[in-house]
C-alpha cells in the first residue's frame, strides 16, 4: 500500500508540470497585449506599455517566461497580480470561499444524488424511476446560469428565504443555495450513474446467491449492492470535486461570491499567466490528491482490487 | 445465452480430437453449423433485437433523426431567413401569423432561430461526443488491457488533460480561438478537454472485464489478447461509456451555451440555442418565452440522446437482459 | 484626458455585462466599520451607508488609479485642489485660487489649515512632490498622461515638470501650450496631494497602496479596511476642512463583478445604493424602484469608428457612406427597445452634462434616422465604387454590447441592405491591440467617459491628428485648428463656441458615428435619504443620510 502510494506521488510530478506547462503556452497564446488593456480606450505611450512589459517579463520569450514562472514557484514567490496585490494573497482569499462551496455542492450531490439514484435503480421503471429521470435530465439540459438565476430570483428575491449574494464571510449557510446550484449538473449525473450501476448490479450472480441464502433485500442491497454500485460514481465524484471548484465561475458570479472561479476567469480575460497557471496548480494538486483518494477508496470498496506489490 | 460465458463451439481450439467421431458422422452437425453462424454476430444481433421491441428506442431515435434533419435541411421548415428580416419594431413580440413562436429581442423570428439554430448545437454536441468516445475508448482500452508502460503513458496524459478543468481549459482554448470559430472548432476544444473522463471510464471498466474469467478462459483457449479486447472485454466495458457519452452529449451542448453566456462561445453570427439562451436570458423577467423555445429544443433533444443511450445500454448488457 | 473607465471596467471588470467573474460579497447592512458617528459637527444622520463598487485594480496611489473602482475611493479620501459638484461644476476645496494671465502659466495658492489624517500639513509640495511622481516616465503611472500638458513632461526618457514651490502655499505650474480650461481638470484625483509618508525614496510605498492617508471627507476605517473583493470601510475624516461635509456615519463600498447580484441585494434592501443597474433590469426598474430609481444623463459618449484608412470609407465615397451609415441607424429606436430609454440619442460629440452640450449643431441632421436618405447616398457611392463585402463593427464580447452591435447591425442591413454583423473579441486586450496596431478590418465600438467636465476631453484626445487616442487616424487641418483655438481662448465661453465649429466638422468627416450617451442608472434602498448622482455617474455619498 506505501508503495502504491510512493508511485502514485511520483506520478504526480509529470502531471503537475504537464499540465501547468500547456495552461502556461494556452495563455500565453492569447491573442491582444494585456497591457494595452489596463489603459481603457486610452492609446498608451509606447515607453510606459515597455515599462509595463518589462515589470511583468512579459517582453521575454515564451519559454523564458514559463522557466521564471517555475523559478518563482520554487521560491514560493509568485509575484504580483496586475492589481499590484501578491499573487499568493489572491489565492489565500478565494481558496477557503470555493473549497466551502465544493465540500457543500459535493455533499449535496453525493446524498441527495446516491439516495435517489438508489432508489431508482431499485424500483425501475415505477413512477419515482420516471420522475428522477425527468428531474436529473431537465437539470442537465437547463444551463446552470438559467437555474442559478430563476432560484435566486424566486428564494431570495421573491420569497426572501435566503440572501440573494453571499456576504463578505461567505459563511456556510449562505453557501447552500449557490451549492445547490452548483451541484445541479452533477446531482443528476449522479443519480443515472448510480440508478446504472445498481441495477446491474441487481441483477448480478453474488445477489441471486446472497438472495437464495436467506438474506433479506435490505440486507443485500445495503451490503452487497450498494457496495459494488458505489465504484463508478465515488470515481465520478473524486473527479467532480476539483471541477466544481472551477466549474463554480458561473455559480460565483450570479451570486457574487469572492472564490476562486471569478478570479481565474477575470485573470484569463486579463491575460494574467502568472495568475491563472497558480490558481490551476492547486486545482492540479487537488485533482491528483482527490484521486489517489478514490483510488485507496476502490481497494476499500471492491474487495478484488488490492494494490499490492 | 451471453457469448462471453462459454467458449462458443464454433472458434477456439476445435480439433478433430475432441470428438469421438468425425462431426460430419455425428446427429450434432445441423445443430452445431447453425449455431456458428448465430454466435458470430450474436451480441449486437441480440441487441438489436432486445431495442426494436422498446417503444422508447423507437420515439428516440425518430426524435434524433428529426431533430437532424431539421439541422441538416432547416430551409424545409421556414421560409423565413433568421437572421434578415430583424425588426426591432417586433421586439419580444408574441405569436402572430407565421411566426408561430414570436420574436427575439433584436426582432427575429424565434421559430426560424430555433429551426436554425440545431444545426449548429447538434454539430457541437455530436462530433465532441464522437471525438470524446473514439480518443477515450482507444486509449482507456489500450491503457486498461495491456497495462504496463502503455498504461502509465496513456494514463498521465490523461491525467494532465484530465487536470485541467474543463470549462476552464475551454474558456482559455475559446478565447485563443475565437476569431475564426465555428461549431466544429468549438465541438473540438470540447472534445480535447472531455475525452479523460471518457478513457478514464473505459480503461476501469476493461480493468475489471479483463479480470473476468470468461476472458481468463479465451485467452486460456489461445484466442489472440486482440481479439480478446475486442470481442470480449470491451462490449463488456462500453456500457458504462455509452451511459456517460450520451450524458456528454447533453452536456457538451449545454456547455456551448454556457460558454456563450461567458462571451467566449459560438460568435453570434452562428446560430446556436445556446446563443439564443444566454441572449434571452436578459430578458428572462419580461418576455420568458424566448428563452423556453431554445431552452425547450435543448433539453428535447438532450432527452432524446439520453432515453436512446439507455436503451442502447439496456440491450448490450448482457446482465442486464438477462433479467 | 483618457478614456480608459467605460474600457477599463467593460475589460477588466465585465461589470456592465451579465457577466460572471467573483466578486464578493454583500453581507450586513451596516455591520462593519463601528464609524465614528460622533464625529464632531459633521454628520446629521448616524447611518452606514453601503454602496456598490468594484474591486480597485490598482494600489491606491492617485495617479496610478484610472477606473471607477479606485478612483470612488480616492475622490472619497483625498481632497485635490477642486471638487467636482453634481452639476459638474469644478469647486474650490484646497485651493484659494488657480490664476493665470496668458493660460500658460499659472500661480496656485493653497488655504491654510489642511491636514492630512495621520497630522501631516497639507502644502505647496504635498501637491508638486505628488505630481512628478505621477508624471515620472519609469513609474509607469496609469495616468501620468493627466500632466502632459505640463512643461517638462516627457513619454521618451526621465524628467522634471516645470512646477515650482514658492512657498509652504504657494507653488506656480508652466503648460506647454496656452489652455484656458486647464484648472477644470485639477479635481481629477490623478491630481490629489500625497503626505511625504507616501513616497519613501521617491517610490510609492505598498503599505500606502493598501491604506492611503489623504486629506477628503472620508478615511479608511481602520489599517486593513480594505478587504480585497469584499469591500472596504470608509468613515469620516474629523480633520476634514472642506465643505463637502459628511452627512452619515460612514460608506462601505462593497465589491460586485456582476450587476446583477447587486440588483438582487438592492431588491432585498441588503445594499443601500446602487449606480448601476444591470441590463436584465433594464425594462422594470424604474417601475419596480418608483421613485428610488434614478435614469439621468452622464459623461459617457457611445460611438463606432470607421478608420479613416478602410477601404471605401476615404475621400468623397468614403463621406457619403458615412452619412449613409449614420442616417441608416434609428438611434430613438435601439435606446427605447434595447436600452429602454437608459441611452440618450447623441446630437453631438460630447454630452448633455456636458457646458456647450448642444442638440443643434449644423449638420446634425446626419444623426437623425433618414432611411430615404441613407438609401439615396449609399447608391451615389456605389457609383463611386461598389461595395462587396459584410460591414463589421468590433466589439468585446464581455462587456455586454452584444446586443446594441446587432441592433445596429440589423438597422444597417434593414436600411442599406448590405450585409453588416458584429465581430466579437474574446478579450478587450485582443481589441485594444487590434485597434492599436491598426490590424482591425472593419469599423469598431469606442466610447469615452469624461475624466473632467469640458468640451475639450472630449474631442482633443480622440480627433486632433496623431492624438493618443485617435484610433481611427482621423486628420483634418481645419478640426486641429478650430480646437487649438478653442483650447487657448481666454474664457472657457469663448472656448465653448470654437469647439461647436469643430464638432460641424466632424459631423460633416464623421470620424466616428456617434450613437448615444449613455444614462446612469441606479436606485437606493428604503433606508437611506438623499440620494444625489453626480455628473461622472458617481453618487455624491457624502451627502447621503441613513438613521
Amino acid at each position: 500500500m506505501l508503495w502504491f502510494i510512493g508511485r502514485r506521488l511520483l506520478q504526480m510530478i509529470p502531471v503537475f508540470f504537464g499540465a501547468t506547462f500547456l495552461i502556461y503556452f494556452m495563455v500565453f497564446a492569447l491573442p491582444g497585449d494585456p497591457i494595452l488593456a489596463l489603459f481603457g480606450e486610452k492609446t498608451p505611450s509606447p515607453a510606459v506599455v515597455e515599462q509595463l512589459r518589462a515589470q511583468y517579463h512579459l517582453d521575454q520569450p515564451f519559454i523564458v517566461q514559463y522557466l521564471l514562472y517555475l523559478k518563482s514557484l520554487v521560491t514560493f514567490d509568485l509575484g504580483n497580480s496586475f492589481s499590484g496585490r501578491p499573487i499568493a494573497d489572491v489565492m489565500a482569499k478565494a481558496f477557503p470561499v470555493t473549497l466551502r462551496l465544493a465540500t457543500l455542492a459535493v455533499l449535496f450531490e453525493a446524498v441527495a444524488g446516491i439516495t435517489v439514484g438508489l432508489i431508482s435503480g431499485l424500483r425501475k421503471g415505477k413512477f419515482f424511476d420516471s420522475s428522477a429521470l425527468v428531474v436529473s435530465l431537465l437539470l442537465i439540459s437547463i444551463p446552470t446560469f438559467v437555474i442559478g438565476f430563476v432560484l435566486q430570483y424566486v428564494f431570495a428575491v421573491q420569497l426572501g428565504w435566503t440572501k440573494a449574494t453571499v456576504g463578505p464571510q461567505a459563511g456556510w449557510s449562505e453557501l447552500v443555495l449557490p451549492a445547490i446550484v452548483l451541484a445541479s449538473v452533477s446531482f443528476a449525473y449522479i443519480i443515472r450513474l448510480t440508478r446504472t450501476s445498481i441495477s446491474e448490479n441487481m441483477g448480478a450472480d453474488y445477489v441471486r446467491t446472497a438472495s437464495s441464502k436467506g438474506l433479506t433485500r435490505g440486507r443485500v442491497v445495503r451490503v452487497h449492492v450498494l457496495r459494488n454500485s458505489l465504484i463508478p460514481v465515488v470515481t465520478f465524484i473524486g473527479a467532480d470535486f476539483g471541477a466544481l471548484m472551477v466549474g463554480a465561475i458561473v455559480t460565483e458570479g450570479i451570486f457574487n461570491i469572492p472564490g476562486v472561479g471569478g478570479t481565474v476567469f477575470q485573470a484569463i480575460k486579463q491575460g494574467q499567466g502568472p495568475t491563472v497557471v497558480s490558481f490551476v496548480a492547486v486545482f492540479v494538486i487537488i485533482f491528483m490528491v482527490a484521486n489517489l483518494l478514490v483510488d485507496l477508496l476502490y481497494a476499500v470498496l471492491d474487495p478484488r482490487i488490492r494494490y499490492a506489490n | 445465452m451471453p457469448t462471453d460465458t462459454v467458449s462458443p463451439p464454433g472458434r477456439g481450439g476445435r480439433s478433430p480430437d475432441h470428438y469421438v467421431a468425425p462431426i460430419e458422422d455425428t446427429p450434432l452437425q445441423a445443430v452445431d453449423s447453425v449455431k456458428v453462424d448465430a454466435k458470430v454476430s450474436s451480441l449486437w444481433a441480440d441487441a438489436w433485437r432486445a431495442m426494436r421491441a422498446r417503444p422508447l428506442f423507437w420515439f428516440s431515435s425518430v426524435m434524433i433523426l428529426f431533430i437532424a434533419f431539421v439541422g441538416i435541411f432547416p430551409q424545409l421548415f421556414t421560409n423565413e431567413l433568421p437572421n434578415d428580416n430583424c425588426l426591432l419594431a417586433n421586439s419580444n413580440g408574441g405569436p402572430t401569423a407565421g411566426h408561430p413562436m414570436g420574436f427575439t429581442k433584436q426582432g427575429c423570428d424565434v421559430f426560424a432561430r430555433v429551426i436554425y439554430g440545431a444545426q449548429a448545437s447538434l454539430t457541437v454536441g455530436v462530433v465532441a461526443t464522437v471525438v470524446v468516445v473514439l480518443i477515450g475508448v482507444v486509449l482507456g482500452a489500450v491503457a486498461g488491457f495491456y497495462g504496463g508502460f502503455s498504461d502509465g503513458l496513456i494514463s498521465r496524459a490523461t491525467d494532465i488533460f484530465f487536470a485541467i478543468p474543463f470549462v476552464l481549459g475551454a474558456i482559455v482554448l475559446l478565447s485563443v480561438f475565437q476569431g475564426p470559430s465555428n461549431a466544429i472548432i468549438v465541438a473540438l476544444i470540447l472534445s480535447l478537454f472531455g475525452w479523460p473522463q471518457t478513457a478514464r471510464i473505459t480503461r476501469g471498466a476493461v480493468l475489471e472485464a479483463r479480470g473476468a474469467d470468461y476472458v481468463t478462459a479465451s485467452i486460456a483457449l489461445g484466442v489472440t489478447r486482440f481479439k480478446v479486447l475486442l470481442k470480449h472485454v470491451l462490449p463488456n466495458a462500453i456500457a458504462p461509456v455509452i451511459v456517460v457519452a450520451t450524458v456528454s452529449l447533453g452536456i457538451f451542448i449545454v456547455a456551448e451555451a454556457t460558454l456563450s453566456y461567458l462571451g467566449v462561445g459560438l460568435p453570434p453570427s452562428v446560430m446556436s440555442w445556446g446563443n439564443d439562451i444566454a441572449q434571452a436570458q436578459v430578458s428572462i423577467r419580461t418576455a420568458p418565452m424566448t428563452l423556453f423555445y431554445p431552452a425547450a429544443a435543448l433539453s428535447l433533444t438532450v432527452l432524446s440522446f439520453l432515453m436512446l443511450g439507455d436503451v442502447v445500454r439496456d440491450a448490450l448488457d448482457p446482465k442486464e437482459r438477462a433479467r | 484626458m483618457k478614456i480608459s473607465r467605460i474600457g477599463l471596467s467593460a475589460a477588466a471588470l465585465l461589470s456592465a455585462s451579465a457577466l460572471v467573474l467573483t466578486g464578493c460579497a454583500s453581507g450586513d447592512g451596516g455591520a462593519p466599520a463601528p464609524g465614528t458617528s460622533d464625529t464632531p459637527g459633521a454628520s446629521t444622520s448616524t447611518g452606514i451607508v453601503t454602496a456598490n463598487s468594484n474591486e480597485p485594480q490598482n494600489p491606491l496611489y492617485p495617479a496610478n488609479t484610472n477606473e471607477v473602482g479606485g478612483g470612488k475611493i480616492l475622490d472619497m479620501v483625498f481632497a485635490g485642489l477642486y471638487y467636482y459638484d453634481a452639476d459638474g461644476k469644478a469647486i474650490p476645496e484646497v485651493a484659494k485660487s488657480v490664476e493665470s494671465d496668458d493660460a500658460t502659466n499659472y500661480t496656485v495658492k493653497l488655504n491654510d489649515g489642511w491636514t492630512f489624517t495621520n497630522g501631516e500639513k497639507v502644502t505647496a509640495s504635498s501637491f508638486v512632490d505628488a505630481w512628478q511622481y505621477g508624471a515620472l516616465l519609469s513609474n509607469a503611472q496609469l495616468s501620468s498622461y493627466f500632466f502632459e500638458t505640463i512643461d517638462g513632461f516627457s513619454y521618451d526618457k526621465d524628467s522634471k515638470l516645470a512646477l515650482n514651490v514658492v512657498d509652504d502655499l504657494t507653488f506656480t505650474v508652466k503648460l506647454s501650450a496656452p489652455e484656458a480650461d486647464w484648472p477644470l481638470r485639477l479635481g481629477y484625483s490623478a491630481f490629489m496631494p500625497l503626505p511625504t509618508e507616501a513616497l519613501v525614496d521617491g517610490k510609492a510605498t505598498t503599505a500606502f497602496g493598501e491604506n492611503p492617508i489623504g486629506n477628503g471627507p472620508y478615511m479608511l476605517a481602520s489599517a486593513d479596511a480594505w478587504q480585497h473583493n469584499v469591500q472596504i470601510d470608509l468613515v469620516p475624516n474629523p480633520d476634514y476642512k472642506g465643505t463637502r461635509t459628511v452627512k452619515n456615519g460612514g460608506v462601505t463600498l462593497k465589491f460586485y463583478d456582476n450587476q446583477d447580484s447587486a440588483y438582487a441585494d438592492l431588491q432585498s434592501d441588503n445594499l443601500d445604493v446602487l449606480d448601476a443597474i444591470p441590463a436584465s433590469a433594464f425594462e422594470t426598474f424604474e417601475q419596480t424602484l418608483g421613485d428610488r430609481a434614478i435614469n439621468q444623463p452622464s459623461a459617457v459618449f457611445q460611438s463606432f469608428t470607421i478608420p479613416e484608412k478602410l477601404e471605401h470609407f476615404g475621400g468623397e465615397e468614403g463621406k457619403l457612406r458615412r452619412a449613409a451609415l449614420s442616417m441608416a441607424i434609428n438611434r430613438p429606436e435601439i435606446t427605447d427597445v434595447i436600452f429602454f430609454k437608459t441611452r440618450t440619442p447623441a446630437s453631438d460629440y460630447t454630452s448633455p452634462v456636458i457646458a456647450g452640450w448642444s442638440d443643434s449643431l449644423a449638420g446634425s441632421d446626419v444623426l437623425k434616422f433618414n432611411a430615404d436618405e441613407a438609401k439615396a447616398k449609399w447608391a451615389e457611392a456605389e457609383k463611386i465604387s461598389p461595395y462587396t463585402g459584410t460591414f463589421t463593427i468590433g466589439y468585446n464580447s464581455d462587456g455586454g454590447h452584444q446586443p446594441w452591435v446587432d441592433a445596429v447591425a440589423n438597422s444597417l442591413k434593414n436600411t442599406l441592405g448590405i450585409k453588416a454583423e458584429g465581430q466579437p473579441y474574446a478579450t478587450f486586450a485582443e481589441l485594444r491591440t487590434d485597434v492599436t496596431d491598426r490590424k482591425i478590418k472593419g469599423a469598431f465600438r469606442t466610447g469615452w467617459q469624461a475624466d473632467y467636465p469640458s468640451m475639450f476631453n472630449f474631442l482633443g484626445p480622440l480627433y486632433a491628428t496623431n492624438a493618443g487616442s485617435n484610433d481611427g487616424d482621423y486628420s483634418s487641418p481645419e478640426f486641429d485648428a478650430l480646437l487649438k483655438e478653442g483650447a487657448s481662448a481666454k474664457s472657457v465661453d469663448d472656448a465653448t463656441g470654437f469647439f461647436q465649429k469643430a464638432q460641424e466638422v466632424l459631423l460633416q468627416d464623421l470620424p466616428a458615428i456617434p450613437l448615444w450617451y449613455s444614462n446612469v442608472t441606479g436606485g437606493f434602498s428604503t433606508q437611506v435619504q438623499n440620494v444625489k448622482f453626480g455628473w461622472n455617474s458617481v453618487p455624491l455619498y457624502y451627502e447621503i443620510t441613513k438613521d
